[in-house]
């Protein structure tokens, strides 16, 4: 139960902590410190009535203390250098502002995802510091040996700590830009631990829910916030379906073929109405479009009852407002369910040269044209889709549709 | 003589703990439940979504305004709840509306699961 409030807690309290000591190593040790002072005491003395302010007064105090001992006093800022909180714990909470916490865990979140850090090392970056994942589970979840992970987590909080020194109050424009920035990490993390590229599957199915978390806790400290609704609903949605994704053998189960009853319906629902409530505000962005397509997706009771008119609308307001090759991959599939294979490959051709490298370009080409019984132009995207580096599930996937084409 | 008992809990907490504990909560739920209904003495049961689902309804100048989020004031206290089956969000507020703004605010907050037929589904 306590490692549950601890887990909970822990982005607020390292977030204020990072913002006292101006270091995420000192916020971890001190959030690592007051944690197993609250195992030691909250048993006896029960659990006090704000975990999270009890957790930033008491990792204060505690590494306040340690610098002392070790004569780096000198290490405290100013304002900490003659702290000493008080005991009372409602004047504390009282004291913790909301609007300082909200700064607070946006900064946090906003020094990972910083612009010179490669985007794997961001995502790792925030599983260590805000999750609290060890060095080891990380190294584990990307497949890269803990050694090297280490090494790239502490480059990684080198760069990420100049971030650090800008503590002033963010405008309202550079605190929508770090929402926005922050809001494509905890997306990215999302995918991550949602793409199937091997390793411990159940180690990635937590990254996936980290971010889950991360997208929530944006929406306690946002709330109304429209686009940061629309990625916690997008999250949900994709979610839902965590249990349906994958065979017994790891293998990738396409939408269509999906046991639709073993989606998670609270999910879902959750998600069509956190969906609903961003699209009152009347101002839609990729996010909430996304999710929108999810939630029809997710609306169907078999893939035929899908509204794929609907979805193709949804589609084509996402390609305006973010046009990209990916995304207008993404409609030649909804159009080849409206219009037909004919003319979803049609759609494909201009795409050729940006996506000639992109697996799922290849790998959606191939359906196409086996659907219309284009074998051996099929075979041949196919073959280059198993070029890219699928991941294993992906990899069986496009084998046995490649052995299906050649046993026509 | 019927008793509302409302239920209060760090939001992320129970769903981090482990299945075992989650189990063992939910089972004494369930023996409530059981207890109460073979007397005929269970009303609705209600598990709520979280916050991140909530709006609020309140009165400002004089019309009603949503306002996103859970009601946070500390000086108000809860009077009372409605379970109310609506198509969506939008109906849910169109309701909470029609109450009277004049002397308190509506919080709405969409169920997870309960115990009453019109939910969207069972656990």
């Amino acid at each position: 139960m306590i490692g549950a409030q601890l887990a909970a807690a822990r982005p607020r309290v390292v977030a204020a902590l990072s913002r006292s000591f101006r270091s995420l190593d000192l916020a971890e040790d001190g959030f690592q410190e007051a944690s197993l002072r609250a195992l030691d005491r909250w048993p006896q003395q029960g659990t006090p009535r704000d975990p999270t302010a009890w957790l930033i007064r008491t990792g204060r105090n505690l590494t306040i203390d340690r610098l002392r001992k070790y004569g780096r006093e000198t290490e405290l800022p100013g304002d900490l250098a003659q702290w000493r909180a008080s005991d009372d714990e409602a004047r504390l909470a009282e004291a913790i502002d909301r609007g300082e916490m909200r700064d607070d865990v946006l900064r946090l979140l906003f020094l990972c995802c910083h612009d010179e850090l490669p985007p794997q090392d961001q995502l790792a970056l925030a599983l260590k510091v805000v999750a609290g994942f060890s060095v080891d589970e990380i190294a584990r979840a990307f497949l890269v040996r803990p050694k090297a992970m280490e090494q790239r987590i502490t480059r990684a909080k080198k760069k990420a700590a100049a971030t650090l020194k800008g503590l002033e109050t963010p405008s309202r424009t550079e605190r929508l830009e770090r929402l926005q920035a922050v809001s494509t990490m905890v997306y990215l993390l999302f995918n991550e631990g949602y793409a199937a590229r091997g390793g411990d599957r159940h180690l990635r199915l937590e990254v996936a829910e980290e971010a889950v978390r991360l997208a929530r806790l944006l929406v306690e400290l946002f709330p109304g916030q429209p686009e940061q609704l629309g990625l916690l609903a997008l999250c949900l949605l994709h979610h839902s379906r965590r249990q349906a994704r994958l065979d017994d053998q790891e293998h990738l189960i396409p939408l269509d073929q999906q046991d639709r009853f073993s989606w998670d319906r609270a999910m879902i629902d959750e998600g069509r109405i956190l969906i609903e409530k961003a699209l009152r505000k009347g101002s839609p962005g990729p996010f909430q479009i996304q999710a929108a397509i999810a939630a029809l997706h997710c609306a169907a009771e078999t893939t035929e009852e899908t509204d794929w008119l609907q979805i193709d609308l949804l589609y084509r307001a996402l390609e305006e407002m973010q046009p990209s090759p990916v995304v207008s991959l993404n409609r030649a599939v909804v159009v080849s369910k409206v219009e037909g294979p004919q003319a979803a490959l049609r759609l494909l051709d201009p795409l050729a040269g940006p996506l000639d490298h992109y697996l799922y370009y290849h790998s959606t080409r191939g359906a196409l044209l086996a659907d219309l019984a284009h074998e051996s132009e099929a075979a041949t995207a196919y073959r280059r889709a198993l070029e890219l580096g699928p991941s294993r599930p992906e990899r069986s996937y496009l084998e046995s549709r490649l052995r299906e084409l050649e046993d026509r | 003589m019927l008793y509302a008992i409302l239920i209060y809990a760090e939001e992320g907490v129970f769903e981090r703990l482990e299945p075992e504990c989650q189990e063992e909560a939910l089972e004494k739920h369930q023996a409530i439940q059981a207890e109460y209904g073979a007397k005929g003495g269970l009303g609705a049961v209600a598990r709520l979504m979280g916050t991140a689902a909530a709006l609020t309804v309140r009165q400002q100048g004089g019309s009603p305004v949503v306002l996103d989020g859970p009601f946070a004031e500390t000086k108000e206290q809860l009077l009372g709840l409605y379970i109310l089956d609506c198509a969506d969000i939008e109906e849910a507020i169109a309701a909470a509306k029609k109450f009277p703004l004049e002397t308190a605010a509506y919080e709405i907050r969409p169920i997870r699961w309960s115990n009453h037929p019109g939910a969207s589904y069972d656990e």
